[in-house]
């Protein structure tokens, strides 16, 4: 079922004649109430996929705000089972919606990948986004994903190029999700005609949905990005609302965020 | 840079046995596959060579002179202990080594601003230090925690005309400063080269600093031999990341009669979950980089170490530790806080060397070791740095007022 519904939701969008908007939040931020309520009601403010962030203490390609929330969440104590419950009590209320855990290799390499995988798909997880595990390393996950039906999506950047973007893209599932800019999460506003270009590069050698994210913070930006790619990522943004005014603010700014990307401001 | 048959470790993949590796962003995947070609063609290159012989002879001050400390031998009252003195490098410590050879090599690829992370300052020091000597623009990375307690390092930097970046994520210490670098670095891709102080982070990099720090064991080998018409039965050095000690033992690695053996530090004792022994206290993950032992939780989540030296005070160390450790090559032991500052004490009456926090550890387990070893043994200790830096926090410690 997984990999086949990140694939739905893409279609979906596709018929639509728009780019499908992807929505990340910090699991746990600021405790597993909160986040549970937002994570709830992201699929009817417009999310067509959810990345669900598993803290970590050494976040290394996060910008300050995704840093923190990490920080919160580790300090409420959240653990890995934490976040695990918390996507199977997602998947139970939304059968349609694709999930996707994004993350960092060492709490998932110390609960030990063929068991994170099983968990993961019991939960109902459909991708997973590992951000310090690029393709030399990521074999042995790979393998225990792809045995259960779980998308490991890659990620390329704008310095992935020539022969390197061909191999990364050998091999895909799911989406692929290109970094708009080179630097941290919520960083710098990316250049569209640069991510246009990119994704059409990216387009060369998959047939894979692209979706984009890093940079985006603001209706006006996912319209802009939303045009020249498949689905349009915003985290750095939802992660501040959530922080600042609580999870019913947060799902505001995702209505407004989710209409842009559609196409409909 | 050696004919030692060790030197087919890492492999192509950058392993040392199971650890090692490149666990980083794809956005510095290019980079660090770069870094590994220019590297390995700099490394065999004669004039790349000669200029760094000419630099670390004149410049650096090498060979550093090996030095038998005869009266702390006679205190301990068992084998011979003989002190590598890279302690009176420019710079006052081991790290220029390596800084040396990787900002040549970044001005070898062309790139116009180094960044680097620091702990007790003593990298930042050498990197700063040999960035003002090429003219080439240095940014540091270093702990608030840090800087509070390395205050005259932080100076030094500054006069050298590095931008000090006070990190206040995290716990405030090295590990948090090797993640800003690297955010750094994700950011500014261009023009910067990332000069990495220990023998960790991802592949070249365990490798790399391992090659540039070897010119310690290598000189101290011949020095010794030369000394005493024989090889020694032990080495000993401290471990942070360990590139002072993975710089002396390398080329004594098929020396199966000698002894390697690191010393991490114990902190306020093992059991007090206070500490910064990795490979004693730790297990296997993923960080920085690479794959090897490091402090955490039973969920994965990086612990925080402790050490009153700040220089050790990282809950990873480099992964071909990890191997040596796992096949038993070398053995690790460790010395609590207490421990480093009676040592270091010791050694300043005794010998009129006032050694860093840092060595300070690995003399902490050189007394026992002389004990066990006898008279007719042979200590070989790396004093990797001196101990300038150190003395307000020792008086500190000790409840004196400067």
């Amino acid at each position: 079922m997984s990999i086949s519904r990140i694939e739905a939701a893409f279609a979906k969008c596709a018929n639509a004649d728009h780019s499908a908007f992807v929505a990340y939040m910090m699991a746990g931020d600021p405790d597993l109430a909160q986040s549970r309520e937002l994570l709830m009601g992201l699929p009817d403010a417009g999310a067509d996929i959810v990345e669900l962030g598993m803290p970590f203490s050494d976040p290394v390609a996060e910008g300050p705000t995704i840093q923190q929330a990490a920080q919160r969440s580790l300090l409420a104590r959240t653990k890995m089972q934490d976040v695990l419950e918390l996507a199977a009590d997602f998947r139970e209320a939304h059968s349609d919606t694709p999930l996707i855990l994004m993350g960092y290799a060492n709490p998932v390499h110390h609960m030990g990948w063929s068991k994170f995988a099983r968990l993961a798909a019991k939960s109902g997880v459909d991708g997973l986004i590992i951000v310090d595990l690029p393709p030399e390393e990521s074999h042995p996950l790979a393998v225990a994903l792809a045995d259960n039906d779980i998308a490991l999506i890659r990620l390329i950047a704008p310095t992935t190029k020539g022969v390197r973007l061909q191999q990364v893209l050998s091999g895909v599932s799911g989406f692929v999700y290109y970094v708009s800019i080179t630097g941290v999460t919520g960083a710098a506003i990316p250049d569209q005609q640069q991510v246009a270009k990119a994704v059409k590069d990216i387009k060369l050698h998959t047939g894979l949905p692209v979706a984009v994210g890093f940079g985006v913070r603001d209706p006006q930006t996912a319209k802009t990005i939303a045009d020249c790619a498949d689905g349009v990522v915003v985290g750095s943004a939802i992660v501040s609302q959530m922080h600042k005014q609580g999870a019913g603010s947060a799902l505001e700014l995702v209505k407004k965020l989710a209409e842009a990307a559609h196409g409909n401001i | 840079m050696t004919d030692n048959p060790w030197n087919n470790t890492p492999d192509a993949e950058g392993r040392f046995g199971g650890f090692g590796g490149r666990f980083i962003p794809e956005t510095l995947m290019p980079l660090v596959l770069e870094l590994e070609g220019a590297w390995q063609e700099a490394k065999t290159d004669p004039d790349f060579i000669a200029q760094m012989h000419g630099l670390l002879k004149d410049y650096v001050g090498r060979p550093s002179a090996v030095y038998h400390a005869m009266r702390l031998s006679e205190h301990f009252n068992g084998a011979k202990i003989w002190f590598k003195r890279d302690e009176l490098n420019h710079t006052g410590a081991h790290k220029i080594n390596n800084c040396l050879g990787q900002v040549l090599l970044a001005r070898r690829m062309g790139k116009t601003r180094i960044i680097a992370e620091t702990g007790a300052g003593q990298h930042g020091v050498a990197t700063a230090t040999v960035a003002a000597r090429f003219g080439l623009e240095c940014v540091v990375f270093m702990g608030s925690k840090d800087i509070e307690r390395q205050k005259p390092n932080v100076f030094r930097m500054k006069l050298l005309g590095a931008k000090i970046i006070p990190v206040t994520s995290g716990t405030g210490t090295l590990k948090d400063a090797m993640n800003e670098a690297l955010r750094d670095w994700v950011t500014h891709v261009d023009k910067t080269f990332y000069v990495i102080g220990t023998a960790a982070g991802p592949h070249p990099y365990p490798q790399m600093v391992r090659d540039l720090q070897s010119v310690i064991g290598r000189e101290a080998r011949a020095q010794i031999i030369e000394r005493e018409g024989r090889l020694p039965d032990a080495c000993v050095a401290c471990i942070g990341g360990g590139s002072n000690a993975i710089g002396l033992f390398y080329p004594f690695l098929n020396d199966k009669s000698v002894r390697l053996i690191g010393v991490e530090a114990a902190g306020r004792g093992l059991q007090s979950n206070e500490h910064a022994a990795s490979l004693t206290g730790g297990e296997p993950g993923i960080l920085h980089g690479n794959r090897t032992y490091l402090l955490q939780d039973d969920d994965g989540q990086i612990a925080d170490a402790h050490s009153i030296s700040a220089g050790l005070d990282y809950p990873g160390i480099g992964p071909e530790h990890s191997y040596l450790h796992d096949i038993g090559r070398a053995e690790y032991l460790s010395a609590t806080d207490e421990e480093a500052l009676d040592a270091f004490q010791l050694c300043t009456r005794l010998e009129g060397i006032i050694p860093a926090l840092e060595p300070a550890h690995a003399l902490a387990r050189v007394g026992d070791l002389a004990k066990e070893l006898g008279q007719d043994g042979l200590i070989l200790m790396n004093m990797c740095g001196r101990g300038d830096k150190d003395v307000f926090a020792v008086a500190e410690h000790l409840g004196v007022e400067l």
